[in-house]
């Protein structure tokens, strides 16, 4: 089916009963709206996509002291790093699913035959992801900042380090899950591309938390890990939405 | 200016058959200039005064290094050539690419190691620099990874394109976060031999060196973008009449 056929007056409708029941501001952009509602809704309803990746996060940090022994010394040096890894492999297994119903049921293909551009259907579905994975997970970090011996000067630094930098992984990621959403099962092959791309986010990442243990200001990686995500929220929906036409296409 | 011989470029057959007479020269000259720049580097110039013998070694780790980070931009452009014009030639050319990049990415890797035991006396530091390798190899790695998965060739094409062109944009902030990771963690006690510092003596034979990289790294990638020319434009007739098949039977 073409655009003229079914895309175009569909959405068109939409626009206009949602300019009227929203603000102003909404209508700048119109859809971004109703879908950030839409897919915070099905995440709300699909609840094991919320918990499974709390549920990883949690389980293997705790297999970490098993493996590593518990000397309360040698894992306060190390949780900066296990729970930042670790949030990153979370991040990256949720996201694989991030397309996938959308590209089966083929509502990914009527979001890009509307004539607006995919950045903020693809930036609507980022945020309700980092809203489900992100924010539990920084949440969650307290918790086992306790289990890992992790000092006092650290939880903060902690927390706030990972409400910014999982922003910029479920950005990031976002680019890979698009790019291989075609594919039959894409999930080692999402980790092999995507990893490299969250280095820096993991060094600016750690490297907070680690600056307030050592008893520095940790304002500087805080401003890094802002400047990342600022360029990750410009570009990283661009390029996820030539990734998302590209695997149409296939 | 006429745009005439950017669209020819496009034609995967006009390339075959123009790149048939620039391959001997290509070839013949980056064989010179690595036959000169190894006996002059290995044999005539002079031994380090800290180092020994070992720091020859620094006549393939460096060049290597070189090709290894311009080889990716090399295929980051041809991928990006391919999407804006929609080139057939260049997608092939960015294919051919990374295999040799990774190659060149793990020789440089490869001879620091080798490098490093006599001088540093470890094969792996988390250098900066290293590191930065590292994951310029897992890059690569990661583009040839996703152009092999997709079954229909035009996606394959252009999804590792578009990684390609993300990894580009990611490059310097990863080398800048790594070099800032590097200079928190550790205090710098090793140092590498500093390009700038280095003697006339022993930076002309490099200088040739690096050149026959270059060249022998042009030569490697048309060798290498005119066997792919091949397998993909295998059905077509001039690629038979090439080989000599017969022509397609008609159902």
């Amino acid at each position: 089916m073409g655009p003229d056929a079914v895309g175009v007056p569909l959405s068109k409708k939409a626009y206009s009963a949602e300019a009227g029941a929203t603000q102003d501001a909404y209508a700048q952009v119109p859809g971004f709206y109703t879908l950030f509602r839409t897919e915070l809704v099905l995440s709300a309803r699909r609840r094991s996509d919320i918990v499974n990746p709390l549920l990883f996060f949690v389980t293997v940090l705790a297999m970490m002291p098993l493996g590593i022994g518990p000397e309360p010394e040698m894992l306060s040096r190390m949780a900066p790093g296990l729970i930042w890894v670790m949030s990153l492999l979370a991040t990256l297994l949720s996201q694989e699913s991030l397309f996938r119903g959308d590209y089966e049921d083929g509502s990914l293909e009527q979001l890009a035959l509307q004539p607006q551009p995919l950045y903020f259907p693809v930036l609507a579905k980022v945020l309700v992801h980092w809203l489900v994975t992100g924010v539990p997970l920084a949440l969650l970090s307290p918790l086992l900042g306790m289990m890992l011996n992790l000092g006092a000067a650290g939880y903060w630094p902690l927390f706030i380090s990972l409400v910014l930098g999982t922003a910029s992984l479920s950005l990031i990621g976002a680019v890979g899950a698009a790019l291989t959403v075609a594919l039959r099962r894409p999930g080692l092959l999402l980790a092999l591309i995507i990893m490299p791309l969250y280095v820096p986010v993991l060094i600016f990442g750690t490297g907070t938390v680690q600056a307030a243990l050592d008893g520095y200001s940790f304002g500087p990686q805080l401003a890094v890990l802002g400047a990342i995500l600022a360029v990750a929220a410009a570009l990283a929906p661009l390029a996820s939405a030539g990734a998302i036409r590209i695997s149409l296409e296939n | 200016m006429s745009w005439q011989w950017f669209h020819r470029l496009g034609s995967p057959r006009w390339f075959y058959q123009k790149s048939s007479a620039w391959l001997p020269w290509l070839g013949g000259a980056a064989l010179l200039l690595l036959a000169v720049g190894i006996v002059w580097g290995l044999g005539f110039a002079p031994e380090d005064f800290k180092q020994g013998n070992s720091y020859r070694i620094i006549y393939i780790h460096v060049p290597a290094a070189f090709l290894a980070l311009a080889g990716y931009y090399i295929m980051a452009i041809s991928g990006a050539i391919g999407l804006i014009w929609k080139m057939k030639l260049s997608f092939v050319v960015m294919r051919a690419a990374a295999p040799i990049g990774a190659a060149l990415t793990f020789i440089a890797l490869f001879t620091g190691a080798v490098w490093g035991k006599p001088t540093w006396g470890t094969y792996w530091v988390w250098d900066a620099r290293i590191t930065s390798m590292l994951i310029l190899f897992f890059l690569y790695l990661g583009v040839m990874a996703l152009s092999g998965a997709f079954s229909r060739e035009q996606s394959g094409d252009k999804a590792s394109a578009l990684l390609a062109l993300v990894g580009t944009v990611n490059i310097p902030i990863i080398y800048k976060s790594v070099d800032w990771w590097f200079t928190l963690h550790q205090p710098a006690t090793l140092k590498l031999t500093e390009a700038s510092t280095i003697d006339p003596s022993m930076f002309y034979p490099l200088i040739t060196m690096i050149a026959g990289f270059y060249l022998f790294y042009a030569w490697v990638l048309t060798l290498h973008t005119r066997a792919m020319i091949l397998q993909r434009e295998g059905r077509t007739q001039w690629v038979r009449e090439l080989l000599g098949a017969p022509a397609p039977t008609k159902a």
